[in-house]
C-alpha cells in the first residue's frame, strides 16, 4: 500500500531524511518512532503529499508522489496534533464542509455515520471551540475518515489529551484500524503503540533504524527494542 | 461503532482522483465550499470584518480631523485618502483570513482534498473580496457625508470593483506565503505594498479622474491597466499557487 525507496528531504543545507526505504502492506498497523527531531514528521507530511521528497521514490495507494498527488490524496486520511477544524463552524458544518471538498454524494447521511463513530452526535451543532481538546481530536478522525480512505496517518494524535480523552482516542483508533484501513502512526507513546499496532519501525537519523513486527517483538519488550535500535 | 461506507462514495472520490480534480464542476463545488465556509465562520465571529472596518473608520476620521480642508482641494485628495483607507484595512483583512486556516492546521486540512489547489485560493479570493467590498460598501456613505463628496457613483463603484480584485488577487497569493512564516504580521506589507503599487495608482488616477470629471480618455488607461494587472495576476496565481503552498 506505501512504498518508499531511497526517500531524502532536504530543507536547505540540513538534510533531515537521507535514503529512508519503507514499506507498508495493505492492512497494516505501522507505528513509526523515534526521538524528536528524527523526521517523522516530515516523513507522514511527504506521504501526505504535503511536502516534496527532494530524491527517491514514493507510491501511496498505487499512485506516485507527487506527480499523482490528488489521486493519493483521495485516498488518504491524515490526523495531526492540530485538529484541522475550524473552531467558528459546528461539528457538522465543519464535516460538510470538508464532504464538499471530497465531493462525497450522499453526505448527510455519511456526516451522521460519522459523528455516530466518534461519539459526537448529542454535540454536532455545538461550534467546535466549545470543545475539549479530546473531542476535538476525536472529530478530526471523524473528517479524516469522512471519505472512507484506503490509508490512515497518524501524527502524534495523543498530544495534549489526558488519560481519559486518551483512551476514547484509542477506542476510535481501534474502530478505524479494524475497518482493514492501512494505518501508519507516529507517536512517542510507547505503551499505546504496543497496544494497537501490528509493526513497529524506529526511524533515527533520517532513516528506518529497526524493524520489527509484533510476532518477532513477543520475546522482547518495545522499550528494550527501541533503546537498542537508538542504540546501534 | 463500525461505519459503513457506501460503494457510492469510493467511487465518486476516486473518479475526483483519476482526473486530478481538474473536473470543472469539481472545481467550482471546491471554489464554493471555501466560499461558504469562510463566510460562515466569519459572519459568526465577525473578527475580520469588525477589525477591517473599526481600522477603515479611524482612518476616515484622522484624515478628516487632520486635513483642514477647503470643499474642493478635499474632493482632489479623496481618492488617495479612499484608496490609502482600503489598502491598509485589506492588509489586516488578508493577514488574518489566512492566519485563521494557520493556526489550527486548516490549511493543511484544504490542502489534503483532492481537488485542484488552486480552487482553494480561488475560494480565498473570493471571500477576501467579499470582506473588502462590504466594507467598502460601509465606508463609502461614511465617507461622502464626513467630506460631503458623493461617492456614490457607478463608475468610482466599477473602478473599486477592478481595484478591489487586483488588491486581492496578489493579497492572496502573497499571504499564502507570508503566513508560514514567524513575521506573518509584518512581511505581508512589506511583500504586498510594493507588487500592488501598479493597482493602487491606477485605482486612484481612475477614481480621481471620476470625480473630477475628467475625458473618458483620460481614465481609460487607467482601466485598462486595472484589468490587464488583474488578468495577469489571476493567472500567475493560478499557475504558482501549488508551489506556493507545498513545501
Amino acid at each position: 500500500m506505501i512504498q518508499v525507496r531511497k526517500l531524502v528531504k532536504r530543507f536547505g543545507l540540513k538534510t533531515v531524511l537521507r535514503g529512508l526505504d519503507f514499506e507498508v502492506q495493505p492492512g497494516e498497523f505501522v507505528a513509526l518512532l523515534g526521538p524528536n527531531g528524527a523526521g517523522k514528521t516530515t516523513f507522514l507530511r511527504i506521504l501526505a503529499s504535503l511536502s516534496r521528497p527532494s530524491l527517491g521514490d514514493v507510491t501511496v495507494a498505487g499512485h506516485r508522489l507527487p506527480g499523482e498527488a490528488a489521486a493519493v490524496r483521495a485516498r488518504l486520511g491524515v490526523v495531526s496534533h492540530l485538529p484541522l477544524l475550524y473552531g467558528d463552524l459546528t461539528a457538522e458544518e465543519n464535516l460538510r464542509f470538508y464532504a464538499r471538498m471530497y465531493n462525497i454524494t450522499n453526505h448527510e447521511t455519511r456526516i451522521t455515520e460519522v459523528l455516530e463513530m466518534v461519539g459526537l452526535e448529542n454535540r454536532h451543532r455545538d461550534l467546535v471551540r466549545t470543545y475539549s481538546r479530546g473531542m476535538q481530536q476525536r472529530l478530526a478522525i471523524g473528517r479524516a475518515v469522512l471519505h472512507d480512505p484506503d490509508v490512515m496517518l497518524f501524527d502524534e494524535p495523543y498530544t495534549g489529551l489526558d488519560q481519559d480523552a486518551s483512551s476514547m482516542l484509542d477506542e476510535v483508533l481501534k474502530t478505524v484500524a479494524a475497518e482493514g484501513r492501512t494505518v501508519v502512526m507516529t507517536s512517542h507513546d510507547l505503551a499505546r503503540a504496543e497496544d494497537l499496532a501490528t509493526r513497529f519501525d524506529i526511524l533515527s537519523r533520517g532513516v528506518i533504524a529497526a524493524s520489527a513486527s509484533r510476532e518477532q517483538l513477543r520475546q522482547s519488550n518495545l522499550l528494550s527494542f527501541y533503546k537498542e535500535a537508538l542504540a546501534g | 461503532m463500525t461505519v459503513k461506507i457506501t460503494e457510492k462514495n469510493r467511487v465518486e472520490t476516486v473518479q475526483l482522483s483519476k482526473v486530478g480534480g481538474r473536473n470543472y464542476s469539481n472545481f467550482l463545488r471546491a471554489v464554493g465550499a471555501v466560499v461558504w465556509k469562510d463566510l460562515q465562520a466569519e459572519f459568526r465571529s465577525r473578527e475580520l470584518f469588525t477589525a477591517m472596518l473599526v481600522f477603515s473608520l479611524l482612518i476616515i476620521l484622522i484624515f478628516n480631523f487632520a486635513l483642514d480642508l477647503d470643499i474642493q482641494t478635499r474632493r482632489s485628495v479623496t481618492a488617495g485618502v479612499l484608496w490609502s483607507t482600503f489598502t491598509f484595512a485589506g492588509t489586516i483583512g488578508l493577514n488574518r483570513s489566512m492566519a485563521i486556516e494557520k493556526d489550527r492546521g486548516c490549511l493543511d486540512g484544504l490542502l489534503l482534498a483532492p481537488v485542484d489547489r488552486s480552487a482553494i485560493y480561488f475560494g480565498k479570493v473570493l471571500s477576501n473580496l467579499a470582506f473588502m467590498l462590504i466594507v467598502e460598501v460601509i465606508v463609502l456613505p461614511i465617507y461622502s457625508i464626513l467630506y460631503n463628496t458623493n461617492l456614490l457613483q457607478p463608475g468610482l463603484l466599477g473602478v473599486i470593483l477592478l481595484g478591489s480584485i487586483g488588491y486581492v488577487a496578489v493579497g492572496t497569493l502573497l499571504s499564502t506565503m507570508s503566513v508560514q512564516t514567524r513575521t506573518r504580521d509584518i512581511l505581508l506589507p512589506i511583500l504586498l505594498f510594493p507588487v500592488v503599487i501598479p493597482v493602487v495608482i491606477a485605482a486612484v488616477q481612475a477614481s480621481n479622474g471620476i470625480l473630477t470629471g475628467a475625458e473618458a480618455s483620460e481614465i481609460r488607461p487607467w482601466i485598462n491597466l486595472l484589468v490587464a494587472y488583474n488578468v495577469i495576476f489571476l493567472a500567475v496565481a493560478f499557475m504558482l499557487f501549488d508551489y506556493v503552498v507545498e513545501e
